[in-house]
């Protein structure tokens, strides 16, 4: 007994006392929250500037008004997406109006027939399927409802791009916590996104295999 | 102050505990399942506006179309084309998976020529000049050593324009060995012949029918007629009965209103039965049979020879007879038999899609009771369609050297005096390779289509005659059995890369010619063999040269197509629908000009005999006492059966007690099993004369006692690691039974024993 005894006082005289030990607990909790909060954030979004700066403002003036002029439906209905070097050739084959983000699309793309790599804002992983038409046409949406009044911007935004999935932080949101709106309106994107304003609106959060197919 | 492992360690917990309170875990287990889903590996759909192109598939004689979309110059995905006169938008999973084959790794990428022993997989790219150069040398070669008839061509069909090339090239060269690999419709072409005097197929017109009586076809089991099945049954009139005599419970006698379980092989015996009661109750067509029926009372010739007819020749198969032979009550042939004969609109079928072969005395047996109700070429019934006639051109010349080879005895035999009438004996190749003395009868051997090492029956013997042979040239798209033994390979491209013309399908009551239209630009460095063919014919020159006038296949198909070629660019397919001649005035272009229902020409053949002698079932080789069970092949829409093997999809749809990993299952009645001691799930083996195979049980109660099953379409070693390595192929145990009247395979099955391993 008394030898463990002993034993146990020796251990105690050798231990550092409970109070370095929290200290050290408490550095430990604070630098972790604060790198999670702060750090990992800034560390997991790259910002990326569009190829060229796109005033969608003055587009939608020309064009009519209509997010449709550019960005249709086609015969099969499926949506076109962003123009292709083709479709914005139709109009800007040579410089119409001496603005320098044109001349630089000429140059850069029109010239050398290369499409421009735009950066997708809303760009959804390939295993979602989503149907535009089934929005647009078949639940009369706004374009504005998801997407925000992107028509009438006259710059693009600059655009973070995630660093494990490549895909844009518009999807995720701005706050960690997913809370708030978009700051540019709209709707962020997640799957969660989807459902809740299914719920809403259809009364279901819907089945997997309608996006997932 | 002390800092040690304890602080060391509270440092981290803190920092693990101060983690779970930030995003990160969470957002990071997010971004992480993303991120998986940009591996390289993963595949990814092409964006882009989507095109559809109607085509047909070829993958087998089914000749279903399709309606292929495509983005980019990528094909997405294969319908049914919803229009089309064979399937009306009905489709098989082989065919709507056919992209897996397409872009999968089974496909042979280039021409390439054997680099180590054949078989050892080893090959070396060459090119098209190359390859093409090295066939023409040896086929000058042959030519110049006077042996042009030692060339031989093995393809799936003789009835499309590859096959009209190849023959003429054949001939044009001077070899009369264009052999068509087996199929069940073999010995129904032969008894068309034979009863009818015409060369084509048979068609039924199942929609219109109410009562189809089928010998044991898979209609809605193998891929051959599904899709012209699964369009007719949703046509039909709920009314239509289906009757299916098969000894196996398969989908097709699932979904029949009356399964009639026969002993397999006696068929022909219950056709005849059948026959029986309806000539000895009268019921027949006395019209059809007085003004256009051959053979039908005893007759003699202008010798005074005496022949039997059919009404003496079924007299000796009364239900009471017949009964014992099939193991069916005789109140069930009586009723089948009154049934059928009053039905408005009967057809009886045999021959369609069949998974086992057939005699053509069966054949004739099942025709005879058409001509009986009386049903040919009306609604409901039977309708002769002819050979294509779009492929003929005009007679070529040829040289001395071909006209010589060209009259040389075909070396499967057919046509010899003793299979006067049959065209084709694919399963005698390997005998008369194998059985020769010194140099193989075969010098080189051109295999385009079909994939005789595995589909013959006995591929063992066949591929030990292919050693035999000095030169195999292969054209197959993909990676085959048949093209693992080959020397020299030129692939040919997918049907979804190339233009083919698909004449009108076995059973099809029309004719209906489809084209199959490039879909997306070819993937690989492939070649069509058609345009092999005329570039090998004008690279040996001469009259060879001067029988091929054509740029290359695409224009020798617009041309020969001249008519139908815009309805076929346009619609997919062509049909004779309107302008049709239904009457039975010049069907029947036998010697009698009648339908023979003892036809003469097969007489001719086999001498005076009383033909009751040759109505015999072909009975399988192998002692009854040592194999005491029967081994039938079933096929399943899930396993294709052909040359071309299953997709990786349908690998995954089939059950797993039919394959669980690499073992397949074989079919077995739980009473036969018990008395083998066999369990569900036990490994066995199984032995039948052509070899043994490893095995599981699978006990089922839908399968006659005595038999074993077992799907055809396994047991692959070609292709791809998806495919092959799985169970055994049925037609390696099956050796070839020869039907002494056409010497056509009539193997339905093989004996065997089976015992727990």
């Amino acid at each position: 007994m008394s030898t463990q005894s002993d034993n146990q006082t020796a251990a105690a005289g050798n231990r550092s006392s409970g109070w370095v030990v929290f200290v050290f607990f408490m550095i430990g909790l604070v630098a972790s929250i604060i790198s999670g909060w702060v750090a990992f954030p800034e560390l997991l979004y790259s910002t990326k500037q569009q190829p060229i700066d796109f005033n969608h403002q003055v587009h939608l003036e020309q064009m009519g008004g209509q997010c449709n002029s550019c960005h249709f439906f086609r015969e099969d209905g499926s949506f076109s997406g962003s123009p292709t070097l083709e479709e914005c050739k139709s109009c800007h084959m040579y410089p119409m109006t001496g603005n320098e983000n044109e001349q630089k699309f000429i140059d850069e793309y029109v010239n050398q027939d290369k499409e421009v790599p735009w950066l997708i804002y809303a760009e959804q992983p390939p295993c979602v399927f989503f149907s535009h038409a089934a929005h647009v046409k078949g639940a009369d949406m706004q374009c504005a409802t998801c997407h925000g009044d992107i028509g009438h911007s006259t710059s693009l935004r600059e655009y973070q791009e995630n660093r494990i999935t490549g895909y844009s932080r518009d999807i995720w949101g701005k706050s960690m916590l997913r809370l708030g709106e978009p700051d540019h309106g709209g709707r962020h994107q997640k799957m969660n996104d989807c459902a809740e304003c299914h719920l809403k609106e259809t009364g279901s959060k819907g089945d997997c295999f309608q996006c997932h197919k | 102050m002390k800092i040690d492992r304890r602080c060391f360690l509270s440092l981290v917990i803190g920092g693990a505990v101060g983690t779970t309170l930030t995003p990160v875990p969470w957002k990071l287990t997010d971004d992480i399942a993303i991120w998986t889903q940009n591996w390289s590996w993963t595949p990814e759909p092409e964006d882009g506006p989507s095109k559809f192109v109607k085509s047909v598939c070829t993958q087998c004689s089914g000749g279903c179309g399709i309606i292929a979309r495509t983005i980019g110059n990528r094909a997405i995905k294969i319908e049914g084309q919803p229009d089309h006169p064979v399937n009306n938008g009905s489709l098989c999973p082989k065919a709507i998976s056919a992209t897996q084959h397409l872009y999968g790794p089974s496909r042979i990428q280039g021409p390439m020529k054997r680099a180590g022993e054949r078989g050892q997989g080893k090959w070396e790219k060459i090119s098209w000049d190359e390859a093409i150069s090295t066939v023409t040398e040896k086929l000058a070669e042959l030519r110049t050593r006077g042996k042009p008839h030692s060339v031989a061509c093995i393809s799936d069909t003789d009835r499309n324009s590859v096959a009209y090339l190849l023959d003429r090239f054949l001939r044009a060269y001077g070899s009369p060995n264009f052999i068509r690999t087996p199929s069940s419709a073999d010995a129904q072409e032969l008894a068309l012949y034979l009863s009818f005097g015409r060369q084509g197929t048979i068609g039924y017109d199942f929609k219109q029918s109410d009562f189809i009586l089928s010998f044991g076809c898979a209609l809605m089991d193998g891929c051959d007629a599904a899709g012209q099945m699964m369009s007719a049954f949703g046509d039909m009139d709920k009314k239509t009965r289906l009757v299916q005599i098969e000894a196996r419970l398969s989908d097709t006698a699932a979904k029949a209103s009356q399964w009639v379980a026969a002993k397999p092989g006696t068929e022909t015996d219950l056709a005849l039965g059948l026959g029986h009661v309806m000539v000895r109750d009268g019921l027949y067509d006395k019209a059809f049979i007085d003004s256009h029926g051959f053979a039908f009372e005893d007759r003699e010739d202008e010798a005074g020879n005496a022949y039997p007819g059919y009404r003496s020749l079924v007299r000796d198969y009364s239900p009471e007879k017949v009964a014992k032979t099939t193991g069916l009550p005789e109140k069930t042939i009586e009723s089948l038999a009154r049934a059928f004969a009053r039905a408005r609109r009967p057809v009886a079928v045999t021959g369609f899609s069949n998974p086992a072969a057939a005699s053509v005395n069966q054949a004739l047996a099942v025709f005879a009771l058409n001509a009986l109700a009386g049903n040919f070429q009306k609604p409901g019934g039977v309708f002769v369609i002819d050979e294509p006639d779009y492929l003929s051109w005009t007679e070529m010349k040829i040289d001395k050297t071909a006209s010589a080879g060209n009259q040389q005895a075909r070396i499967d035999g057919a046509g010899t005096k003793r299979f006067a009438h049959t065209r084709y004996l694919p399963n005698r190749l390997p005998e008369a390779i194998n059985s020769s003395q010194g140099d193989s009868p075969v010098q080189a051997l051109l295999v385009a289509g079909g994939n005789p090492l595995y589909t013959l029956a006995d591929p063992q013997s066949a591929k030990k005659a292919f050693e035999k042979i000095p030169f195999i040239v292969s054209f197959s798209t993909f990676m085959d059995e048949t093209a693992e033994q080959a020397d020299l390979l030129l692939p040919h491209p997918h049907f979804l890369e190339c233009y083919q013309d698909v004449p009108t399908p076995a059973g099809m009551a029309k004719t209906v010619i489809s084209l199959a239209r490039p879909v997306v630009k070819p993937v690989y460095d492939t070649r069509h063999t058609g345009d092999v063919i005329i570039e090998t014919a004008k690279n040996l020159g001469g009259f060879i040269e001067n029988a091929f006038p054509w740029k290359n296949h695409e224009d020798f198909l617009k041309k020969t197509l001249s008519d139908q070629w815009e309805t076929l660019e346009k619609q997919g397919y062509w049909t004779d629908d309107s302008s049709r001649d239904n009457s039975l005035e010049k069907l029947f272009r036998t010697s009698s000009q009648r339908f023979e229902f003892l036809p003469r020409a097969g007489f001719e053949t086999q001498g005076s005999e009383n033909p009751k002698s040759k109505v015999q079932t072909v009975s399988l080789p192998g002692d009854v006492n040592e194999l005491p069970l029967v081994l039938v092949p079933y096929s399943t829409i899930r396993i294709s059966g052909g040359a071309v093997a299953n997709t990786p999809f349908m690998t995954k749809t089939v059950d797993a007690n039919v394959i669980a990993q690499q073992d397949v299952f074989v079919e077995i009645n739980p009473e036969t099993a018990s008395e083998y001691g066999l369990s569900q799930g036990d490994k066995a083996t199984l032995k039948t004369p052509a070899g043994n195979a490893k095995v599981r049980v699978n006990l089922f109660e839908g399968i006659m006692p005595g038999l074993v099953a077992m799907p055809a379409g396994l047991g692959r070693t070609g292709f791809s690691d998806y495919i092959a390595g799985k169970g055994v192929n049925v037609y390696g145990l099956i050796a070839p039974a020869a039907d002494p009247a056409s010497g056509l395979n009539a193997a339905w099955g093989a004996r065997a024993a089976i015992g727990k391993a």
